[in-house]
């Protein structure tokens, strides 16, 4: 293992530090327990907080700020925040009109966030997110889990929190971009937990894991590399066949937000070719690209490889996706909107 | 039990941990994603860091004080299952406990991570280990059997318990995503209740 990294046990800590400086301005970092909140706090509007392993970055500590999160509580490298972290954060916000937790869906991130909503005094909802097409027998396992599909509903839920909405309106927006949204992701390397220090798991050095999750979890089937307009064409079927369970029409007027999303270890260069192999592909199938982000905002660790991400537009959607939004990994100011 | 016996567990699971660290690291490399151990053992540690606060104690009080140590310190999916049982079991166990006692405390510490996680026997997960050993711990303090037997037993049941996960499909965390490509590996999770379980049955030997 070759890393940037003092002690091991401190890589966390050292790297939110390194956050919190760069981002002093907008972001305060709180460390025992940890974590960030925006620095100014409104506790007018519904307190947004999510929340999960570390190994992600941005997500979701870079999107706190104007128009998306209140609050992230970071775990361990791929493992869970504790309960105490989230109540400590709340608790510091002391919001008014509820608390709105935005959880991927994993079994640890799923009961640690649900401990802390039965030790609190405030109102609260979850929205799980679970945009991962990869796993197809939903019904059997824990379910699908949450990747990067969860970047849009924290800017779209943001937004109409930033304006207002109440909590029952936020959740169920949330819950909408999320049944909107459909990602998988491909594995070209494994990743390596720097307290670990060794890789995850084994890949041969010309094979690729189809459907890999955010924490090198295994995804559909293991196989040779072959060219990228191949493994686009897989990609994006899996994702149209997902909407197409979902019976959600792609060929919608409002058209769909494509994000294709690096792993870390993957340069851009490489993520706008795939995007280029996914806008071939949606042009032949008549899917109209409306908006599009390229570029690593759900990473796993040093994992080199890439995601895509549909997500069917809507107006509702679509308006809330446009509306300004300021933290320190997304930012934009749409005047119009 | 005693206060102290209960603190003489904790370093003893702590190294416990320390020395199987290969065989848990390989486990969950194989079917989880490589931090089952890094977490339970920062759990031991965040233990052995309170064992002065544990120490005199009321049995019920040391127990609530290891869950929430627990809850706050190991995160993941292990930290609310093992945060769940010890909560539960401190709501149950006397301060002067009878083998019954300690049996129905154990066996409401069972179904807290039942509830928890949502998971049953055959999920391949701690349960596979934890679930028999409470039924058998009932099953022998019901029949009056003497403690060094219940010793025996149990640690023969959660051994068991852990290769019967070896040829489970997982349904419940990370290694669900593989289902019958995990077939063959012993569950981490498993493994470690064993560990513990009979770790702490050497220790009141």
């Amino acid at each position: 293992m070759k890393k940037f990294i003092n002690e091991k046990d401190d890589f966390i800590i050292d790297s939110l530090k390194g956050f919190a400086r760069a981002h002093e301005d907008s972001v305060d970092l709180s460390l025992d327990p940890i974590f960030l909140t925006r620095k100014e706090i409104n506790p007018k509007k519904v307190l947004l907080i999510s929340g999960g392993g570390s190994g992600h970055e941005p997500l979701h500590t870079g999107f706190i700020g104007k128009g998306m999160l209140d609050v992230a509580c970071p775990g361990h490298v791929f493992t869970s925040p504790t309960p105490d972290q989230m109540i400590a954060a709340i608790e510091h916000c002391q919001p008014e009109s509820g608390v709105l937790f935005i959880v991927k869906n994993y079994s640890g991130d799923v009961m640690n966030f649900e401990m802390a909503s039965e030790m609190i005094d405030f109102d609260h909802q979850t929205i799980l997110t679970n945009d991962d097409a990869a796993v197809i027998n939903s019904s059997y396992t824990t379910g699908r889990r949450g990747v990067a599909g969860t970047v849009i509903v924290e800017k779209v839920v943001g937004s109409l929190a930033e304006l207002g909405g109440n909590l029952i309106a936020c959740k169920n927006l949330g819950d909408k971009v999320n049944l909107h949204s459909s990602s998988i992701g491909v594995a070209l390397s494994s990743c390596t937990i720097p307290a670990a220090g060794k890789p995850t798991f084994d890949i041969g050095n010309d094979e690729i894991e189809f459907g890999v999750g955010i924490h090198g979890e295994p995804g559909r089937k293991r196989e040779k590399i072959k060219q990228a307009h191949l493994i686009v064409n897989d990609m994006v079927s899996a994702i149209l066949n997902d909407f197409e369970e979902k019976s959600l029409n792609l060929r919608d007027s409002n058209g769909i937000l494509l994000l294709v999303n690096g792993f870390a270890g993957t340069p851009l260069s490489e993520l706008y070719l795939i995007y280029n192999a996914v806008a071939e592909k949606l042009k032949e199938k008549k899917i109209h690209i409306s908006r599009s982000m390229v570029g690593n905002y759900t990473t796993s660790l040093d994992m080199a490889g890439a995601s895509i991400t549909i997500c069917l537009l809507d107006d509702e959607i679509k308006k809330h996706w446009d509306s300004p939004v300021n933290t320190p990994n997304l930012r934009w100011d749409n005047e119009n909107v | 039990m005693r206060n102290d016996s209960i603190i003489k567990c904790i370093d003893s699971v702590a190294q416990c941990f320390i020395d199987s660290e290969d065989e848990i690291e390989s486990l969950d490399r194989a079917i989880g994603d490589g931090d089952h151990y890094i977490n339970i053992k920062r759990g031991s540690f965040a233990l052995q860091a309170i064992k002065s606060d544990l120490k005199g104690l009321p049995i019920p009080d040391t127990f609530k004080k290891i869950g929430m140590n627990l809850m706050s310190s190991i995160g993941g999916a292990s930290g609310p299952l093992f945060a769940s049982f010890f909560i539960a079991f401190s709501k149950h166990i006397e301060d002067r406990e009878s083998l019954q006692n300690f049996s129905l405390a154990f066996s409401h510490g069972v179904e807290s991570i039942m509830q928890r996680g949502k998971a049953k026997l055959g999920d391949k997960t701690m349960l596979d280990v934890l679930i028999p050993v409470s039924e058998k711990l009932r099953s022998l303090t019901d029949a009056g059997c003497e403690i060094k037997e219940i010793i025996k037993q149990i640690d023969l049941v959660a051994k068991d318990g852990v290769l019967s996960t070896k040829e489970l499909i997982p349904t419940k965390g990370r290694a669900a995503g593989l289902a019958d490509r995990a077939i063959g590996h012993i569950d981490p999770g498993a493994k470690t209740c064993q560990l513990i379980i009979s770790t702490v049955c050497d220790e009141l030997k």
